[in-house]
């Protein structure tokens, strides 16, 4: 048992490559979508909602399937890995579109005005006021994102990328009394992905709290005056 | 040359006729206070001025230059209009400073340490420096105010306007936003007030305007106002109000 965790760890670094790099696709589409469809006017709203729509209704697996076979038919290859972040940063983005579009939504109407009538644009209040805000106040939901998508990082084996699962299953393979240690290891390997990530999140939220503000849906200690 | 004038300014709300042709000239230097009964068009034409809320019809100019033009450049034109509004709308996530700086920088451009120079004099200005660094939630609402007020001052604004700026406080808090103003007022700057605060009224503005029901009914000076208003609601309002509030000094 023993000598196969070093594999299983090193694979477990390709989850984590896959998570970071579809989290970071689904938080720059998200956060877009989002502010769409709360300022974007009647057309390009309903355009983000449509695309919402899209990816959170077909299944992942779906999807990761459609990314990695599709390009071929119009002579574009891309591997699984790309398949894989393609597919499921798309469909992150459009459930943290949902995330985001709360925290704007909760954010008072007062701070646009205000920034509206100092002269700032539309874009420039969006960027400079609103977003800092609505991200603090997005962290708890994004935590549950990152603990569902961590997990759906998984699903890349069926692409045939070799990641955490795929790994275990080569070992298994060959050494059937292997089968329950080494997916019991893939079974911990991310509770303490999902323990360091909501951890590492929980942090960063108090660290960036606004002082003196409990602000609505947050959670943890604030610092007081 | 009026400074501001706004002229036939209407605005309805679905059935709701808030704004029934009000027009409104401000001079350089010039203190107006708008008074009157709640509900009757004040703040919405406050909001109208900026174009923060759009009229149905009317024009509005500012130096000259007409903001309610098609194609006119909004957020250049808002730039120099200090709007200080009721619930003081801070950015909550910012310090006073980086709220009184943030205008400067982001939409006048002014570099950074410049930026900062300024804001620190405004926080000085409205007796706050050594809150600079304090986020909205750690100040009282007075404090907030000024903050604000020191926002819109460091756009270096043609005319400010203020949106009951007191309304949202405690009564002990009024004062200290009222000096602020008066102070405001002697140094010249040009402001368009929507207040209760009859004794500031009385004592700062050059000129009182009285609306009821989306008009205006009266305007002139406070003496003339307060001793010989020509419209009997005019006087009934003044009496009325000053019983409710009384005439807070200034």
């Amino acid at each position: 048992m023993l000598d196969v965790t070093p594999t299983i760890l090193r694979a477990s670094l390709v989850n984590l490559e896959l998570v970071f790099a579809l989290l970071g696709v689904g938080l720059v589409i998200g956060t877009a979508i989002a502010v769409l469809q709360v300022y974007g006017g009647r057309v390009a709203s309903k355009i983000a909602y449509v695309y919402e729509w899209i990816f959170r209704s077909i299944p992942a697996l779906v999807l990761i399937f459609l990314f990695y076979f599709g390009p071929s038919k119009f002579g574009l290859f891309i591997n699984a890995f790309q398949a894989a972040v393609l597919a499921l940063g798309l469909r992150s983005s459009a459930y943290q579109s949902q995330i985001f579009r709360g925290a704007i939504e909760a954010i008072p109407a007062g701070q646009m005005q205000a920034a509206r009538s100092m002269g700032m644009g539309k874009v420039r209040a969006v960027v400079s006021v609103i977003l800092p805000q609505a991200f603090r106040l997005s962290i708890a939901g994004w935590t549950n994102e990152f603990s569902s998508v961590i997990k759906d990082t998984t699903l890349a084996y069926a692409a045939g990328f070799t990641e955490i699962l795929r790994t275990a299953r080569a070992i298994y393979d060959t050494r059937i009394y292997l089968t329950m240690p080494t997916l019991l290891l893939v079974a911990v390997v991310f509770l303490v992905f999902t323990y360091a990530g909501n951890r590492a999140l929980g942090l960063l939220e108090r660290r960036i709290a606004i002082p003196g503000l409990q602000m609505p849906g947050t959670v943890g200690r604030m610092e007081q005056t | 040359m009026s400074l501001l004038k706004a002229e036939g300014i209407y605005k309805r709300y679905g059935d709701e006729e808030v704004l029934k042709g009000v027009s409104l000239d401000v001079e350089r230097g010039q203190t107006k206070v708008i008074i009157g009964p709640s509900g009757t068009g004040k703040s919405t034409l406050l909001r109208c001025i900026n174009q923060l809320t759009a009229p149905d019809q009317g024009r509005v100019w500012l130096d000259g230059e007409e903001l309610t033009r098609p194609h006119a450049d909004i957020n250049a034109l808002r730039a120099q209009i200090g709007f200080v509004f009721q619930s003081f709308n801070l950015f909550s996530h910012l310090t006073a400073l980086q709220n009184v700086r943030i205008g400067p920088r982001k939409v006048r451009g002014v570099r950074k340490d410049e930026a900062t120079k300024l804001a620190m004099e405004e926080l000085d200005r409205v007796g706050l420096s050594e809150k600079a660094d304090a986020y909205p939630a750690q100040l009282s609402g007075g404090q907030q105010q000024r903050v604000s007020i020191a926002r819109a001052l460091a756009m270096c604004p043609k005319l400010i306007l203020f949106d009951e700026p007191t309304s949202a406080l405690d009564p002990e808090l009024i004062g200290e936003v009222l000096e602020v103003m008066i102070s405001l007022a002697k140094d010249g700057m040009t402001m368009l007030v929507v207040s209760h605060e009859m004794g500031f009224a009385r004592s700062v503005a050059d000129e009182i305007v009285f609306m009821e029901d989306g008009v205006v009914v009266e305007q002139g000076t406070p003496e003339k106002l307060f001793r010989t208003p020509e419209h009997p609601r005019t006087g009934e309002f003044l009496r009325k109000i000053t019983e409710l509030y009384g005439e807070t000094e200034s």
